[in-house]
């Protein structure tokens, strides 16, 4: 071995080294609110009419536990309720692109196979009376391979528009005692 | 003869190639200690760490909780006893952070918050300022430097 090619091995060994354990520095916003939080906050929350704050969260329960939620965590005294689910994470259009790409080139493309859907549901005191109710959500997605794909907050204007329309038929069926 | 010498300098190559792959990583003790950051104890607090005068420890835990959502965190924990709420946000990488707030005197309160970025502990105090910041804004109260 020359020295030369030495030079060129000890060199790879190197960087290696520093591949393998990556120095990880955090974004500089990511503590930072943004111009899109109140945004955000508006999209995630309601005020309902109500100074029963424990009934809310008993509300806000039943709707996590209607979309197949289980309760991993809950302090009523903060008005917090954590929950997940597990779920199949197929997506019809990455499957059709991977079956097309193994027939085109016979390549294995990998596609989401699993996620894990994490809600945490806040109530708190509004200033303008009654209570105001702020769900969020995220989700990490598994491939068929094994591997994180995703790893992102659920920011699907949809998704909460459906969730408080399902709480406030929940709070009124509560009320009712239906 | 000088096939042998070839082979010893391969071997050669290779274990200091696997001495700078060990250097580059931690190990067991270090992870769990987090010793190879070069913080010390009452440093790392001092970053981590903020007074609030306020007694109100409910109304401090709520406005973490609040402050952690404006950041797009997911609560994972929350401990009105123990004061204490843990919250994680997804955004292409891991953010996890715990906050705890304690009493310290009768008019005053100390919230410290610790995280971890993908496997990395968070050690840079601006990340800490830029949390203080918005806890600052949804408290309606300064943060004060820990003495």
């Amino acid at each position: 071995m020359t020295p030369k090619l030495f030079l060129v091995c000890a060199l790879a060994a190197l960087s290696f080294s520093f591949s393998g354990c990556a120095n990880n520095t955090i974004p500089p916003a990511a503590l930072q609110l943004q111009k899109d939080t109140l945004a955000d906050r508006q999209l995630q929350t309601r005020r309902f009419e109500t100074e029963d704050e424990k009934a809310l969260l008993i509300a806000g329960s039943g709707v996590l536990q209607d979309l197949g939620f289980n309760l991993d965590e809950s302090e009523t005294q903060l008005g917090v309720l954590v929950g997940s689910k597990k779920r199949d994470a197929t997506d019809a259009g990455q499957m059709a692109g991977a079956i097309a790409m193994a027939v085109l080139f016979g390549s294995d493309m990998a596609v989401d196979k699993d996620q894990l859907i994490r809600a945490s549901l806040v109530t708190k005191q509004s200033k303008n009376g009654g209570y105001l109710l702020r769900i969020t959500f995220q989700r990490v997605v598994w491939n068929n391979k094994g591997v994180i794909s995703k790893i992102q907050a659920i920011k699907d204007n949809d998704i909460y528009v459906q969730f408080f329309d399902k709480l406030s038929k929940a709070v009124f069926l509560d009320a009712q005692e239906i | 003869m000088l096939k042998k010498f070839n082979s010893l300098t391969k071997c050669f190559t290779f274990l200091i190639g696997a001495t700078f792959m060990l250097t580059g990583c931690i190990t067991t003790g270090e992870a769990v200690l987090d010793s190879k950051n070069n913080k010390s104890q009452v440093e790392l607090r001092s970053i981590q760490s903020r007074a609030f005068d306020t007694a109100d420890r409910e109304k401090t835990l709520r406005s973490v909780i609040a402050t952690l959502q404006d950041l797009s965190f997911v609560i994972d924990k929350a401990d009105m006893d123990l004061g204490s709420i843990s919250g994680t946000k997804l955004d292409g990488y891991s953010l996890r952070m715990t906050v705890s707030v304690l009493p310290r005197g009768e008019q005053r309160l100390i919230v410290r918050a610790n995280a971890s970025y993908n496997q990395t502990p968070v050690l840079e105090p601006k990340p800490y300022q830029d949390f203080f910041i918005a806890l600052e804004k949804a408290m309606f109260l300064t943060a004060q430097a820990v003495d």
